[in-house]
């Protein structure tokens, strides 16, 4: 079906599902701005428990940054047809996308054991929630993922339109979700 | 190709098309049989709009009945404190309790949970999915000249996701602890807390979880509604040359896009301080004389973050009416729409100024005055905008061959409610004078009739108008003139009064008012509003079967174009089957407006321009 939508609609310089694509990351980035605000909201008002946050949620942004240079240069041989390239890139892609999440859960256990719980005080609280709800799109992104790593190995590399498609919005999307981690991390940083 | 098959007819429209059209070559490939060939996925899971356009509007008048009904027990309840209510008790049970002298009584927990329901129904499931669904749905495709919607499967998933927030809300109905009862805003910490009162506990949670699977609808139907405008519209369709009902669709999908989102967060901090003892909305609190450990909570953040979602959603919902309603004007008195940009420019202006002025349902909060003042001036401002559109409906209709149809009556019924409502709202926006007038039944009575009744004429305008497209049929007129008249008088008849109860002070949400030296002096007039809604209600039956009859029985539909439109939808078949055009697309020539040009009634869109002819905008 996905075919018989592009030329239907060839005239479109953006593929309508990409461009659906965008529009629904404008609204998930609304949801992070709310809790964002919130937090300033919050802040504002007092009794706000003043403590550092834990270095593992650093190192981790370096590893949500390496995932999205891997996939982007696996996409990139998946275009010119370099095959193990584009597979090794791929798996490297997911484990290090498993990787953050596993690294995220040593954060929260890291800012359990310096006393810092989930009811402890709402600023501990909001890292708890924000970066647990951005945990989630990250799973949602290793979901695409396993989906393009069964295409990869399973099919034989043809550059198609639909599979291409299908990448693009893979990609797209995790870009988006390792821009929103920087987003978040940089409103942790001026905020704790 | 099955769909040239039902259209023999040669109309002049399909010879435009053919001879203009643009060919994308879309009955060549036969998919639509492969998702629309049996009863299941035509008229239960189908991904046409035009079906799921009728779903939307279907299940919003089911919720309509059950929010109109709730809204006359808790009417019957303040107007005639004293009757005796036993005869509802084999619809409510144990919700009217009956004492030893057999008199029946509404519970006041109950009372609540009603007039929070209602609120809650009327709000979302009727003027959000109901209205902008079902219009955005038939509409967007048909004007734009698009086969379908950019993701038919998302639409779909859209519609069904919606069927299973109301499947929750209805379930949550007859739990025995009741639905939730802390008003359709859900402030802590009445929602917060499951032990503070009988419907906070699992009436609360059905609630959230109702709420969270209609924003996942909203969602998935608005990110189509803006992709399927902005991508999917036919040749010659500039922005610039579309209808205003798609420029009202496409702004309403957008705050809708930036504006749930919010909620989901704010709904998200709910359920950590529900379940799992955070304390971001709590504080202080003693419940029952015991001291909760909740400490450090604001609740006026969740107000900041639900009226972030609720002052748009106020424009969410009658932004879809005005655009129906600039529509229909603009062909029934047979002449352009008085300034189209101004009114494109002005939905825009209100959409934009929709996302700055959220505090001004918080005046009485505690907010710091100085920063009320901003809220005040931009919420002033939102009148520019909104006298510019009621400017241009009134200058459209003025000097017009106008026909008074049901559908134009709506629409300037519209015109009048916006203007009766609106007016109250400057009043409102002032942060001084609202210290008197918060929580009173003069807000109850600003925005029943700015939003709530308002809407639903746009609403009727929008059904009276484009039922022959859903149906091939007509509505009866007479019946719909009567639903009219009896409407309008009615609805004035029960809101007016609230204002002069709201000036005398008297605050919304109360069980009963006969008990307070203030307030009994107004019991007749509670009679009266009660009377009045009981009528009204009446009028709507007239209606509700007008329309199914005529869904089966009505007027047959001969031409194409009954109204003489100049819009694409009424050069599709009668009955347009998947696709909507049996052949090529149609290509837009000129701008949706030109009536009465150069001596001609109507000129539609896919009529080429003549030799020296300029494009009137
Ligand atoms: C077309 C549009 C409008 C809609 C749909 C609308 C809707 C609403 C609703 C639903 C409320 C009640 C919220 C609640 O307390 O539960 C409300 C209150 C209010 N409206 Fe409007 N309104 C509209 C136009 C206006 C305009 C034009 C103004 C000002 C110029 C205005 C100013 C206010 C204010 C200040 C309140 C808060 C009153 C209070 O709670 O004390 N509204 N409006
Ligand atoms: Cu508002």
């Amino acid at each position: 079906m996905e075919a018989v939508v592009e030329r239907a609609y060839g005239r479109n310089k953006i593929h309508p599902q990409k461009f659906a694509l965008w529009v629904a990351c404008g609204g998930i980035l609304m949801m992070f701005a709310a809790f964002t605000s919130a937090i300033i909201v919050r802040q504002a008002a007092g009794n706000w428990l003043e403590f550092r946050l834990p270095d593992i949620f650093y190192y981790n942004t370096i590893v949500i940054l390496l995932s999205s240079i891997s996939l982007h240069s696996s996409y990139l041989a998946f275009r010119r047809g370099n095959t193990s390239l584009y597979r090794g890139m791929l798996a490297l892609t997911f484990v290090l996308g498993a990787a953050f999440i596993a690294l995220q859960y040593q954060g929260w256990q890291k800012l359990t054991a310096i006393g810092i719980e989930l009811t402890t005080n709402p600023s501990g609280s909001f890292i708890y929630v924000i970066s647990g709800v951005h945990a989630a799109h990250i799973l949602g992104g290793l979901g695409a993922l396993s989906l393009a790593l069964l295409h990869a190995y399973l099919l034989p590399h043809k550059v198609t339109p639909a599979r291409k498609l299908r990448f693009e919005l893979t990609l797209t999307y995790w870009h988006f979700v390792d821009f929103l981690w920087l987003y978040l991390l940089f409103f942790f940083t001026m905020l704790y | 190709m099955a769909n040239t098959a039902i259209k023999p007819v040669v109309t002049e429209e399909d010879l435009l098309i053919e001879e203009y059209g643009y060919d994308d070559h879309f009955h060549e490939h036969h998919h639509g049989d492969k998702y629309q060939s049996n009863f299941i996925t035509t008229y239960i899971f189908s991904q046409d709009h035009k079906i799921i356009a009728k779903q939307f509007l279907i299940t919003g008048m089911f919720w309509a009945l059950i929010g109109a009904l709730m809204s006359l027990v808790f009417r019957l309840q303040l107007g005639f404190p004293e009757e005796n209510l036993a005869w509802l008790r084999p619809v409510l049970g144990k919700w009217i309790t009956i004492n030893d002298a057999g008199m029946g009584t509404l519970a006041p927990e109950f009372y609540y949970a009603l007039v929070t329901m209602h609120g809650t129904i009327l709000v979302f499931f009727v003027l959000t999915a109901g209205l902008s669904g079902t219009f955005s749905n038939l509409l967007i495709p048909l004007q734009v000249g698009a086969r379908d919607m950019a993701s038919p499967f998302l639409n779909m998933l859209s519609y069904w996701f919606f069927f299973l927030a109301g499947v929750i809300m209805f379930l949550s109905l007859f739990l025995s602890t009741g639905p939730f009862a802390g008003g359709w805003t859900a402030y802590p910490p009445l929602s917060a807390l499951p032990q503070a009162s009988s419907g906070s506990g699992a009436g609360m949670t059905m609630w959230i979880l109702s709420l969270v699977f209609f924003v996942v609808s909203v969602l998935l139907g608005g990110i189509n509604y803006i992709t399927t405008v902005l991508n999917l519209r036919t040749k010659g369709m500039s922005m610039w040359r579309l209808p205003l009902t798609i420029w009202a669709f496409f702004v309403t999908a957008i705050l809708g896009l930036l504006s749930f989102p919010v909620l989901v967060s704010g709904f998200l901090l709910l359920m950590f301080d529900r379940s799992l003892g955070t304390s971001f909305y709590l504080s202080e609190i003693f419940i029952g004389g015991q001291a909760l450990d909740h400490v450090g909570g604001s609740p006026i953040l969740y107000q900041h973050l639900f009226w972030f979602l609720g002052h748009p959603e106020v424009y969410i919902i009658i932004l879809p009416a005005m655009g129906l309603v600039s529509e229909v004007l603009s062909v029934h008195s047979r002449k352009p729409i008085f300034g189209y940009r101004a009114m494109v420019y002005s939905i825009l202006a209100i959409g934009f100024l929709s996302f700055i002025v959220w505090a001004h349902h918080m005046f009485m909060s505690g907010v710091n005055p100085f920063i009320s003042n901003f809220f005040v001036v931009f919420t002033l401002i939102i009148a520019v905008p909104s006298a510019v559109k009621v400017f241009n409906w009134i200058a459209t209709l003025y000097g017009g061959n106008i026909r008074f149809n049901a559908a134009s009556l709506f629409a300037i019924g519209f015109v009048s409610m916006f203007i009766s409502g609106g007016l109250t709202g400057i009043f409102l926006g002032n942060s001084a004078i609202d210290i008197q007038l918060h929580d009173t039944y003069f807000v109850v009575a600003h925005f029943h009739i700015v939003m709530g009744v308002a809407a639903f004429f746009g609403m009727f305008a929008g059904i009276y108008n484009w039922f022959p497209k859903m149906y091939g049929r007509f509505m009866n007129e007479t019946l719909g003139k009567l639903h009219f008249w009896g409407t309008l008088i009615g609805a004035y008849a029960v809101f007016w009064p609230m204002h002069y109860l709201g000036m005398a002070g008297v605050p919304r949400r109360y069980y009963r008012f006969d008990s307070f030296e203030a307030f009994g002096q107004f019991s007749a007039m509670n009679q009266f509003i009660t009377i009045a809604a009981i009528v009204t209600f009446a009028f709507q039956m007239i209606f509700v079967v007008n329309f199914f009859y005529s869904i089966w029985k009505g007027k047959k539909m001969t031409v194409r174009n009954p109204w003489g439109a100049n819009t694409l939808e009424w050069t599709t078949p009668i009955h347009p089957g998947h696709g909507n055009w049996p052949g090529k697309l149609p290509a837009v020539q000129r701008w949706a407006y030109d009536y009465g040009k150069d001596g001609k009634e109507f000129i539609p869109q896919i009529k080429p321009m003549d030799e020296g002819e300029t494009e009137a905008h």
